[in-house]
């Protein structure tokens, strides 16, 4: 319990802000938190926000990860495209569902392997080596789906997408598990701890003994994994593998999740759950400027100011707690 | 000898906030010598440097050249004066030609276009003095660094022709390459240039220079005959030890005779450092003392799976072991506490509990966490053991004083248990009190039998830290002293030593 107020003290301006928003989608929808039940889901505008930014609260699961190594992953909307465009041609070629899921994911894991590869082997700049797969990888999902936007009619799949279970949609279900999945791994093993000292000083990590150049290829692997189960619910939302607009740009909205979180590009700290916190004030910031009925022209000028905001709310807060660099020289004299 | 003094600095002063780097100094070239600049690192050589070519502005001082008052605004001023510099990295651009690198901003025009024609026979002609005999319109970076650092000291004569100054220029050359280019200075010298040689290689140093000047902490040792100067003499110089007060001994008069050892063999790394052996026991202390460069630091990489040996073989207790990363050396109970202490040591940004915990849970495996309370009491032991000076364990580790750091290094390291710790500078940057207290505990480790080998320029430390003591020399374990033979003025003879001076 100690532990966890100073842990919500730093969320503060985080829940402030989706407070905030929400309160003003209020505002502009007054049936805003309206939820009911039928046919045994719950339906309602924040259910839809949770459904909604699912597929960028997975990304964001493994961008974290792969940030906390002071790395990025441009790939991962291509990777969702790519994902999706084999789970959707294997389906309508009559594969079962598991082989078809396992295939999907297990490309995700490949692409994750290849750019682990470039960046801690190869020792390319994050950066670039993960531009490669980004602009090559929705090629590769074109020629995937020869061209076309591959259609399907597999319930189990679309369940993936569209289903529900214990009253809420699939891919909410599916998020908070991996959500819980990867802090549990993180934090009950040495992990965490291993990923925010490469992150921090990787040449001192390894000097320490850590395989950093395995764990960092780990990282990648994972987030491709997220990407691939981000892309499996896109295509299974719209029944169909669209090579070309399937996650596109999701990858910036999944590096905005994980800086809103909290967690610094520069590497070191991070958390998971802030991260999902994140995605989800990104998606009620979408949601909340749709269904006000601004015109849609705005929406990127209005989320670029409040994205200002939640940025400067939480530099300040940061500063006042003593973690901002400029307040190290300070405390430097103090100690000496 | 008799030659006038060509460029001369009297009286040079520069300090940098709170520091002083250069405390009155007085330097002087002669026309037709080569003058060696030596000095350990922060003894102030390329601050010097530096003044002179303009690129910093003395407090204070004089500068003539050929007897009238000069004021170097910056480099390109200093060109034009005449004095040219080449750095030990070339400053060139390895994508252009060698004729266009030697022509750069002042290439031969025709009708207001380069002269590719007339500029590539001028750039045969000039290089043809240095007898190089090369395709000029081949890129740069096709040819040897020897010949790009020939083609840089061409520029600079061709531009400047009265001084020119080298910093470190033999750094990243063999052999062969550093007399093909001492011929091209000696030839310089003939032809009347005074030439200002920076160097860590007192081979280098007696082979080619005519007059030496030591700095030391920003101030003149003096200026010496080359001929006329032992070698011992300039070590001492150099180090700031006299051998008269060079007195004291080992530690220890006898060698523990433990069973427990580490054993290297043959271990080399191609240009660097020749390969050596050496065996280190349970309970000893074995110390690494040479002039920097000479190949100290190489030598605990080595150790430590960072540079991969290019042949040699490590046993432990007799039986034979592989270390390929320091990921091997650690598990097999090796320890680093690294030269550059915040780019290869401490993880800033994380707690001085992590920071401690990190070696023991990285060597457990990522999937048998340590639990934040067993962390926090290991900080906690070590903490007080070591007298870390910190308010609180979860304190990000860069806020702490540098000796503090180096103790949660240290800290790092004896949690794991180790066997052999290899400390490379463990005292540089750090205060006087924590200091004395990291001598005394690399006793107190000896004594509870480890074994350590530690790096360090400070002699009287180690001194009275080691059982034994290896003296390197350019990048060649030169020699060892034992027990009643360890003083800091045999030391400093040792590292002085012509060839095989010492057993």
């Amino acid at each position: 319990m100690s532990r966890l107020v100073p842990g919500l003290r730093k969320a503060a301006p985080q829940f402030v802000c989706l407070a905030m928003i929400l309160f003003f989608n209020w505002l502009a929808f007054p049936g805003f938190f309206d939820l009911r039940i039928q046919d045994g889901r719950l339906f309602g505008s924040l259910v839809d926000v949770l459904n909604r930014g699912a597929p960028v609260a997975i990304l964001a699961v493994g961008m974290t990860a792969v940030i906390a190594s002071k790395g990025v992953d441009l790939s991962v909307g291509a990777v969702m495209a790519m994902a999706g465009a084999v789970a959707a041609t294997m389906t309508v070629s009559g594969h079962p569902l598991l082989v078809v899921l396992l295939s999907a994911l297990a490309v995700g894991v490949a692409c994750g392997l290849l750019n682990g590869l470039l960046v801690a082997v190869l020792e390319l700049q994050p950066i670039v080596a993960t531009l490669i797969l980004m602009v090559a990888g929705r090629g590769i999902a074109q020629l995937i789906t020869k061209g076309v936007i591959v259609t399907f009619n597999d319930p189990g799949l679309i369940f993936v997408g569209t289903g529900s279970f214990l009253g809420l949609p699939m891919p909410v279900i599916l998020a908070a598990a991996l959500a819980i999945f990867a802090v549990a791994v993180v934090r009950r093993t040495a992990l965490g701890l291993l990923i925010e000292s490469t992150g921090v000083n990787r040449s001192a990590s390894t000097y320490a003994g850590i395989n950093s150049r395995l764990l960092m290829v780990m990282i990648y692997a994972f987030s491709g994994f997220c990407a691939a189960l981000a892309g499996v619910i896109a295509a299974a939302d719209i029944r169909g593998a669209d090579a070309n607009n399937a996650g596109l740009w999701l990858e910036l909205d999944a590096i905005l999740a994980v800086v809103i979180g909290g967690t610094s590009l520069l590497g070191g700290r991070f958390s998971i759950l802030m991260s999902v916190l994140g995605a989800i004030i990104i998606q009620a910031m979408n949601t909340g400027i749709l269904t006000s009925g601004f015109p849609p022209e705005y929406n990127l000028v209005v989320k670029a100011c409040v994205i200002i905001m939640i940025l400067l709310a939480q530099s300040v807060s940061l500063g006042a707690a003593g973690w901002l660099p400029r307040r190290v020289p300070a405390a430097k004299s103090k100690e000496a | 000898m008799s030659n006038p003094d060509l460029l001369t600095a009297s009286d040079i002063r520069k300090s940098f906030v709170g520091f002083k780097a250069l405390d009155g100094v007085d330097f002087s070239v002669r026309a037709g010598e080569i003058h060696a600049l030596l000095g350990e690192n922060g003894a102030g050589k390329s601050t010097l440097i530096k003044v002179l070519t303009g690129v910093l502005k003395p407090d204070s001082g004089v500068i003539e050249l050929k007897g009238s008052q000069i004021a170097v605004r910056d480099t390109l001023h200093a060109q034009q004066l005449g004095i040219g510099t080449v750095y030990q990295e070339v400053n060139l651009l390895p994508n252009l030609t060698v004729a266009e690198n030697l022509y750069i901003g002042r290439q031969p025009k025709r009708f207001g276009l380069v002269d590719t024609r007339t500029m590539q026979k001028q750039a045969r002609a000039l290089l043809a003095d240095y007898d190089i005999d090369i395709d000029v319109g081949a890129e740069l970076s096709s040819f040897s660094v020897a010949v790009q650092q020939l083609v840089a000291i061409a520029r600079a004569v061709d531009m400047s022709g009265s001084v020119l100054i080298l910093d470190e220029p033999t750094a990243s050359l063999d052999r062969h390459e550093v007399e093909l280019l001492f011929g091209v200075l000696r030839k310089l010298r003939d032809r009347g240039l005074g030439i200002v040689f920076i160097t860590h290689f007192l081979d280098q140093v007696y082979a080619i220079s005519d007059r030496i000047t030591v700095l030391r902490n920003g101030r003149l040792v003096g200026t010496r005959e080359t001929a006329s100067l032992p070698r011992v003499e300039l070590v001492s110089m150099m180090l700031g030890r006299t051998l008269a007060a060079a007195t004291g001994h080992g530690r220890r008069d006898t060698l523990p005779q433990s069973s427990r050892q580490i054993a290297f063999s043959n271990f080399g790394l191609n240009r660097s450092l020749a390969p050596f052996d050496m065996t280190i026991h349970a309970g000893e202390v074995v110390g690494i003392a040479g002039l920097l460069g000479s190949g100290r630091t190489e030598t605990a990489r080595l150790m430590f799976g960072i540079d991969l040996a290019d042949a040699g073989t490590v046993t432990i207790d007799g039986k034979p072991v592989r270390i390929a990363s320091p990921r091997d050396a650690v598990r097999l109970g090796f320890g680093l506490c690294p030269e550059d202490r915040k780019a290869d040591g401490i993880i800033g940004d994380l707690s001085v509990r992590e920071n401690i915990a990190l070696a023991l849970q990285a060597r457990r495996g990522w999937y048998r966490r340590m639990s934040t309370r067993d962390q926090t009491e290991l900080a906690h032991r070590f903490v007080k053991a070591l007298d870390i000076r910190t308010t609180d364990v979860e304190k990000p580790v860069k806020l702490l004083s540098g000796g503090n750091q180096q103790k949660v290094i240290l800290a790092r390291w004896l949690a794991t248990s180790p066997r052999f710790l290899i400390l490379d500078e463990p005292t540089r940057g750090i205060d006087v009190g924590a200091h004395a207290e990291i001598i005394e505990l690399i006793n107190k480790l000896c004594d509870e039998g480890l074994a350590l080998l530690v790096i360090s320029s400070e002699l009287e430390e180690i001194v009275a830290y080691s059982t034994r003591v290896r003296i390197l020399r350019d990048g060649v374990h030169v020699g060892e002293l034992v027990g009643a033979e360890i003083s800091t003025g045999s030391i400093m003879q040792a590292i002085a030593a012509d060839q095989g001076g010492v057993k």
